[in-house]
């Protein structure tokens, strides 16, 4: 995807088949369905707050040779036994979700840690593994719920035990106690606390840097410090307060911000590079982010655009974490940790001869995918405000797995723009599909039944063309071997 | 202070089992010194490797005798990354790369540079972040080092095959203070040119002082860069020379030389076997077979003969009666009989009178959870339709014809079990073989192409199978194409031995020729004018 205009065009359509498809059916449906951006873009946003954390925990197995991770419904099964908990004992609020955090992520640790050393044991069939793992863990999550907590575990809690005092029930309504818990922090509270965090952090840093007699490296600290200060200060300015008092950004608003960010902060590079440095070349990168935002930020002025992106109103911290989270991956795959996942993904073989720990290394990746997507459920159930007891980890794994797959990723490469792009195409088609059916054929059932057609599908053919594929490298391998070196009539 | 020695191996002995692989082996490398180990295969050249890098297979086998010393101390590693840390580097036959990589990151593997995060100082090491600059840096110097003008930054999976392997070297290389370097092969896969390059790597490595130990079996290469020559045999070293004192012919003989003890009496040879009818010819044979590429070959085998194909492994010679069968892509002209096969059909071969009993026994050539009698009446079944009672509407196994013929088979060729209906997979190494050939001669061929028949079974077996197949060109006329490694047994039954040598066939010599003549064709080096 780096440089479609150099490839060759034929390449590029048969390597982003699926993306280029459902390109074509979200803009097939959004013409059929009659529906308006104002009624799309609302819906998108919502769910891809709901997804993304979810879709991006996938990531780093499929860097660490694992395939995609089945397995993260039991890291959704880990999130919904600690929002039970913490509803039973009464917890509200932001308070109540961060106990939720610290419930579920020694559970989730534990189970991806589980799931690690069963995975080692079944190397190079972990997709299946983890789809079984998937279906046993909710067995035993059913055992639990239904026989467990109440029967063995006395409960007296009318509100969320079935009538007889024996099992959970059904739905747990979250209303009052955790929905909206993240969403609803307002952009206020995450300035002042980050601002008081990382100020913490520096002043510790320095005593550290002083007390082992470091160099003090001021500006380093500086640098996160000063644009925070600015916020912060900026926050008692009574304008500027009201505006930072809410908890949802309008996504105009949002994308004129990022807009004159990006502008700025590239101007920035620019200059640096130009007028400091001086290196020779002209500086694309930096004038295709430019151009991307001025274009994006264009979009806003289409009459039809505006009023669709004005009902938009983003939950500010949920998606500080989602953009947290995407910036996350990539620097952590530029660790020490993070390139022994992708040596042991390319080769287990080579890492092992290289004196990495192979088994440890993938463990570790299930640990993290495992924690993330515990992570994701949480986030996505408060939003949502009603816990499916028995239903809403069911489908977390198909579904995000579906997403990512959508946006182009394959079993043995993701990339987070890939989960970003897959996420927005997928649900794109999910919402528009009933509608789309409707209108077609009289009928939304079909829409329904069409979009999980869809889902599974799009899983089959990515497994049958990652099949495909391997099969076909195997074969011209011992070719390859030859290539340039013996010229020998091999036109099979 | 410089030790004298960087690697000495002290009556090193090693044995599996019963089996002595290696008996007092004793040989030292100085720093800076080239020191080539020649030897066939299954001469001890890798169990000795393996001893050296203390690979778990030694370790799981009972250890080994005798001492291992490094610069003077005495090393016993308890796993390959003690040895990596100790100083030994080794350049593998098959690349130890990542495609999908930089060059630098493939130099750098598992070494990666870092520089410190605030998360590291938090969660550990392995949260630094990688120094990719200094990455970058540390593998220009190691490919400056040995001369070659890579792109550090270029995806491994976009070199040529031949710059690979200098990839590696600059890996092995770029260990801080690396003292041995073990060269495996290296050469295997390389073009002359290439190859010419690479040994003039090694002689600028020896010149920064450190010490090479140089596997191989092209003894052309061994005789231009080695200061010193050990001649591996049977587990034993059987001379070490400096190039100078000797010459390829000589060496040559060293590494096959021995004693041959005619396993079995063919003194019955057919008469005019110079003028029988060509029974197989084969014209400019290509096998694409993975490991055992075979690059034009042609042969003309006559009735009646038992035909042999030796060489070294991984040379080729298993590709060809694989190729005739239609198991891996082939092209070429191969006629039967006079019958042409068609390779894109499988199973052709065995429609015109060919029976093939395959090196890979538990793979290819038996159904490890069938019976023995099923197993022998497979392929008839199978492919003549024998064994068979006619229904009408359909045919069926006649249980009793394949018993029948099962207790004979059992009887003939004394393949010890409980019963013909005992599980194959239960039986022994050298009575599975004869299942597989008595399985071969259930379709009455006329052709027999037998690869690596004694692979891994005892002698006694052994000797029976090769009467047998003495006995089946006597007593009925069956051409025979024995392929194997093992060069004393070809010399024992074949009329005629072919020598395959990098995929193709290097001489073709009477059994009784000279060894030099053997092992000089094996290793691809034809001394002109020795002849």
């Amino acid at each position: 995807m780096k440089n479609p205009l150099r490839e060759n065009v034929g390449g590029f359509f048969a390597r982003n088949n699926v993306t280029i498809l459902f390109i074509v059916l979200c803009i097939g449906s959004y013409i059929a369905s009659g529906t308006s951006m104002s009624y799309l873009l609302p819906e998108l946003f919502t769910r891809f707050g709901r997804n993304a954390f979810l879709v991006l925990s996938l990531l780093v197995p499929v860097v660490a040779g694992l395939g995609l991770n089945f397995g993260i419904v039991i890291g959704a099964v880990a999130a919904q036994i600690s929002i039970f908990l913490v509803v039973l004992w009464g917890f509200s609020g932001f308070g109540g979700l961060m106990l939720c955090v610290a419930i579920c992520t020694p559970l989730a640790i534990l189970f991806g840690w589980l799931i690690g050393k069963l995975f080692n044991s079944m190397k190079g069939t972990e997709m299946i593994g983890g789809l079984v793992t998937g279906y046993f863990s909710d067995g035993l999550y059913q055992l639990l719920f239904l026989v467990i907590l109440g029967g063995v575990i006395p409960i007296n809690n009318p509100t969320l035990m079935i009538s007889t005092g024996v099992g959970v029930k059904n739905t747990i309504n979250l209303k009052d106690n955790l929905k909206y818990a993240l969403d609803d922090v307002s952009m206020l509270t995450v300035i002042r606390v980050a601002f008081y965090v990382v100020a913490a952090v520096s002043v510790i840093l320095l005593i550290f840097r002083i007390v082992k007699k470091q160099g003090l490296k001021i500006s380093s600290l500086l640098k996160p410090l000063v644009p925070l200060a600015i916020l912060y200060g900026a926050s008692f300015i009574p304008a500027a307060k009201t505006f930072l008092d809410t908890t949802r950004l309008v996504l105009v608003t949002a994308v004129e911000i990022a807009a004159l960010v990006t502008v700025a902060y590239n101007l920035y590079l620019i200059i640096r590079k130009k007028a400091i440095n001086k290196e020779p070349g002209v500086p694309k990168k930096e004038l295709a982010r430019i151009g991307l935002m001025v274009a994006l930020y264009a979009v806003t002025w289409i009459p039809q655009m505006y009023d669709a992106m004005m009902a938009v109103h983003l939950p500010v911290l949920t998606y500080l974490c989602i953009g947290a989270l995407c910036l996350f991956i990539p620097w952590f795959m530029d660790t020490k940790l993070g390139q022994n996942m992708r040596t042991v993904g390319q080769d287990r073989g080579v890492a092992a001869s290289a004196g990495i720990n192979v088994d440890r290394t993938r463990i570790i990746a299930m640990i993290i995918s495992t924690v993330l997507a515990s992570y994701g459920q949480l986030i996505s159930l408060q939003n949502i405000g009603t816990l499916q007891t028995y239903g809403s980890h069911n489908q977390v794994g198909l579904y995000a797995i579906a997403a990512l797959l959508v946006g182009g990723a394959s079993v043995n490469k993701a990339t987070t723009k890939q989960a970003v792009l897959g996420i927005l195409l997928f649900h794109t088609l999910f919402i528009l599909a009933p509608n789309a059916g409707k209108a077609l054929l009289g009928n939304a059932q079909i829409g329904e039944y069409f979009r999980v057609f869809v889902a599974y599908g799009v899983i089959a053919l990515a497994l049958a063309m990652h099949a495909w594929n391997s099969k076909g490298k195997k074969r011209k391998a011992p070719n390859e071997v030859e290539d340039g070196s013996m010229a020998i009539p091999f036109g099979l | 202070m410089e030790p004298e020695y960087i690697l000495q191996m002290e009556h090193v002995s090693k044995s599996y089992g019963d089996n002595l692989v290696l008996k007092d082996v004793s040989f030292n490398v100085k720093p800076g010194e080239i020191f080539a180990l020649v030897g066939e295969n299954g001469a001890g050249k890798s169990t000795l490797m393996n001893i050296l890098f203390g690979m778990s297979v030694i370790h799981n086998t009972g250890g080994f005798e005798g001492d291992v010393k490094l610069c003077g101390e005495k090393a016993n590693f308890a796993s390959p990354n003690d040895a990596m840390k100790a100083g030994i580097g080794m350049v593998h036959q098959e690349f130890m790369l990542i495609p999908g990589f930089t060059v630098a990151e493939n130099i750098k593997i598992g070494r990666e540079d870092t520089t410190p995060t605030l998360a590291s100082r938090v969660f550990g090491k392995t949260l630094e972040k990688l120094d990719r600059e200094q990455m970058n840096k540390d593998a220009k110097k190691a490919l400056d080092t040995i001369g070659m003008n890579i792109d550090e930054h270029v995806k491994v999976a976009g070199l040529p095959v031949g710059y690979m392997q200098f990839v590696e070297i600059a890996r092995e290389i770029d260990k801080a203070d690396i003292k041995l370097l073990v060269f495996d092969e290296p050469t295997a896969v390389l073009t002359e040119t290439e190859a010419a390059r690479l040994l003039k790597v090694m002689q600028t490595l020896a010149a920064k002082g450190i010490a090479i130990v140089f596997i191989t079996h092209r003894l052309g290469e061994v005789m231009d860069v080695a200061q010193r020559i050990a001649v591996l045999r049977d587990g034993e070293v059987v001379s070490t020379m400096k190039p100078e004192d000797t010459d390829i012919v000589k060496v040559a003989q060293l590494m096959v030389g021995r004693k041959i003890e005619k396993m079995v009496d063919d003194s019955q040879v057919p008469e005019n076997l110079d003028t029988a009818p060509v029974a197989v010819h084969i014209n400019k044979l290509y096998v694409d077979m993975p490991g055992e590429v075979v690059k034009g070959v042609s042969l003309d085998i006559r009735e009646g003969e038992i035909f042999g194909i030796g060489g070294l492994a991984g040379q080729g010679k298993i590709g060809i009666p694989n190729g005739i069968m239609g198991l891996f892509p082939a092209v070429g002209d191969v006629e039967i009989f006079g019958q042409k096969i068609a390779f894109s059909k499988l199973g052709d071969a065995l429609h015109k009178g060919v029976a093939f009993v395959s090196e890979d026994r538990r793979g290819v050539g038996l159904l490890l959870d069938e019976s023995i009698e099923d197993n022998i009446a497979f392929n008839a079944v199978a492919v003549k339709k024998e064994y068979l009672t006619n229904f009408g509407l359909t045919k069926l196994l006649s249980r009793k014809k394949i018993r029948e013929h099962a207790l004979n088979m059992i009887k003939l060729l004394d393949i010890r079990c409980t019963g013909p209906a005992q599980r194959v997979g239960s039986l022994s190494g050298g009575n599975q073989q004869k299942v597989c050939l008595a399985s071969a001669l259930t379709l009455h061929p006329r052709l027999l192409i037998v690869s690596e028949p004694t692979r891994g079974i005892d002698i006694g077996a052994k000797k029976l199978i090769m009467e047998h197949l003495v006995k089946l060109r006597c007593e009925e006329g069956v051409t025979i194409i024995m392929v194997s490694s093992e060069l004393v047994e070809l010399r024992s039954i074949c009329d005629r031995i072919a020598i395959v040598s990098d995929g193709a066939v290097a001489e073709i010599l009477l059994p009784d020729a000279p060894d030099a003549d053997f092992g000089l064709a094996m290793s691809g080096a034809r001394a002109k004018g020795v002849r």
